[in-house]
């Protein structure tokens, strides 16, 4: 069993289309990974696709068929919905497709279109990833989910709305060279702290934004790119994922998140690596506490040490450890279903060297992403490592 | 007219609230769960059976909601809290308190309440 290459990517600028249709947002992001990968279109024996909120912000179901066809693909094309997490969960097919020999080649993505429908009903579908009947009824809003479990952070390990204003202030800088980003403004921790509250003790700036956008990449066995003659150095050597309670009241410690612990636990077995090994992490920060609880299950931060990273500059650019250098969903923006393989991007660029940050891991040769879904009742983890 | 249906054990579950007898499921090993349960999550046993519900719970975490969905936009800004009732945990709305006087480990007690937006039953918390 030899590891899944990543032969080409293309991302979307991340932003406020609400004109463009899912369809042509992924064309922009499919094609431009079929293109960067040199690929023939004809060799693509199946689309993984990520989507979550389709039918509430298009009224349209079945897209898998939909997203092959817009990419000039005629392959097998399935849709996976794991929330937030579904086009992580879309990577891990692709990777155990081509691991059992069912494929050479496979084409990963996901997109999402949110803006168009506006601000309260996108709130309203991204709710409909918590319990309909436990939470959403009582109130709970994504937002608000995320400040139940900052607040029991709070109370378990200490730290302060400010140590996650630093989170946002290090990833709305990282976020300044990437042309991809939703949002690319320089902010400080008085603007973050200041900033309008939306679920206390969480404000405007510890959410990400809404966003259109979409993101593909283009897998191969190691033999299809060496038969073939590709460039493609970045191989996905281990994949993880794990799973929680659906709902927050159903788990017994809300200030950590067993489903990524478990996920980077089996990425990193398959790998074959530990978290000291990792140079660089995309995880996924839709609020500012939900980087400090990625970075503590990923093992690169003890429980309750993760809340200072931001604030001691550890996973800022200049970092030991930096994380979220495209900015991560807080400032890049988060079109749901196309985040998993946006970050998938962003490390395969870090480590190929192309990426306008990877200066800040000269030497990198291992990098992670953590995309979650719900609450962190889905996540998936992917180990990616430079394989020359 | 069309009644929307209930949605079974669930509404029942409120009822009971509604009735002060209220309950959670729970198997041989003492997990404790809300309905509808057919199997225990935590350990697989289909022997479920019902436990009156504590009479107050404490709270283990609070958000004050500023930016609410459609279905909650009059109720805003409203007190979003889970409470521990021992056995099992509740998602609730806080009322009968200002919001910045919610304190983690307040005791509450649990009742059946409306939705101010939509006039839907929600359940509800008030300190004891």
């Amino acid at each position: 069993m030899t590891d899944p290459r990543i032969a080409g990517a293309g991302v979307t600028q991340f932003g406020k289309h609400p004109e463009r249709t899912g369809r042509d947002l992924f064309a922009d992001a499919g094609l431009e990974a079929l293109d960067q990968s040199g690929v023939d279109p004809d060799d693509v024996d199946a689309l993984y696709y990520g989507n979550f909120m389709g039918e509430l912000a298009e009224h349209q179901g079945h897209q898998g068929p939909l997203m092959a066809e817009a990419i000039g693909v005629d392959a097998p094309a399935t849709r996976l919905e794991a929330a937030c997490a579904s086009a992580g969960a879309a990577v891990r097919e692709a990777v155990k497709t081509l691991r059992n020999g069912e494929a050479d080649v496979v084409v990963v993505g996901g997109a999402e279109r949110m803006t168009n429908i506006g601000t309260a009903a996108a709130t309203d579908a991204l709710a409909i990833a918590a319990d309909d009947l436990f939470e959403v009824r009582a109130g709970m809003t994504f937002p608000g989910a995320y400040a139940l479990m900052a607040r029991a952070y709070f109370e378990a390990y200490g730290g302060s709305h400010e140590d996650l204003a630093h989170v946002a202030v290090k990833n709305h800088e990282h976020a300044l060279v990437n042309e991809h980003a939703q949002i690319q403004k320089e902010i400080t921790v008085e603007d973050a702290m200041e900033a309008p509250t939306i679920a206390a003790p969480l404000g405007l700036y510890d959410s990400c934004p809404i966003t259109d956008g979409a993101a593909a990449a283009v897998l191969t066995t190691d033999e299809y790119a060496e038969e073939h003659g590709l460039d493609a150095p970045v191989a996905i050597s281990g994949t993880g994922q794990g799973g929680d309670n659906l709902a927050l009241q159903d788990r017994p410690h809300l200030a950590r998140t067993p489903a990524a612990d478990k996920a980077a636990e089996e990425a990193y077995a398959d790998a074959g690596i530990d978290a000291d090994d990792v140079d660089v992490a995309e995880v996924h920060d839709c609020f500012t506490i939900a980087e400090v609880l990625a970075i503590e299950s990923l093992g690169l931060f003890e429980p309750g040490e993760g809340i200072h990273a931001a604030t001691e500059g550890t996973t800022s650019r200049h970092g030991e450890m930096p994380v979220n250098l495209s900015g991560g969903l807080k400032a890049k923006g988060h079109p749901v279903g196309a985040t998993g393989v946006a970050q998938l991007a962003t490390i395969a660029w870090v480590l190929d060297g192309t990426h306008p940050r990877a200066d800040a891991v000269p030497d990198g040769t291992v990098g992670v992403a953590h995309n979650a879904g719900g609450t962190v009742a889905s996540t998936t983890v992917h180990v990616l490592e430079v394989q020359e | 007219m069309t009644e929307t249906p209930l949605n079974g054990e669930f509404d029942e579950w409120l009822d009971s609230i509604e009735d002060g007898e209220g309950y959670y499921v729970e198997c041989d090993e003492g997990h404790g769960w809300l309905p509808p349960r057919r199997v225990c999550p935590d350990c697989g046993s289909r022997e479920l059976h019902d436990e009156p519900l504590p009479d107050s719970g404490e709270i283990v975490t609070h958000t004050t909601i500023t930016v609410a969905t459609p279905q909650f936009e009059d109720d805003a800004p409203y007190v979003t809290a889970i409470a521990d009732f021992g056995p099992v945990s509740i998602t609730g709305l806080v009322r009968g308190v200002d919001p910045e006087d919610v304190s983690m480990e307040d005791v509450v007690g649990i009742e059946v309440g409306e939705r101010e937006t939509t006039g839907e039953r929600a359940v509800v918390f008030r300190p004891r």
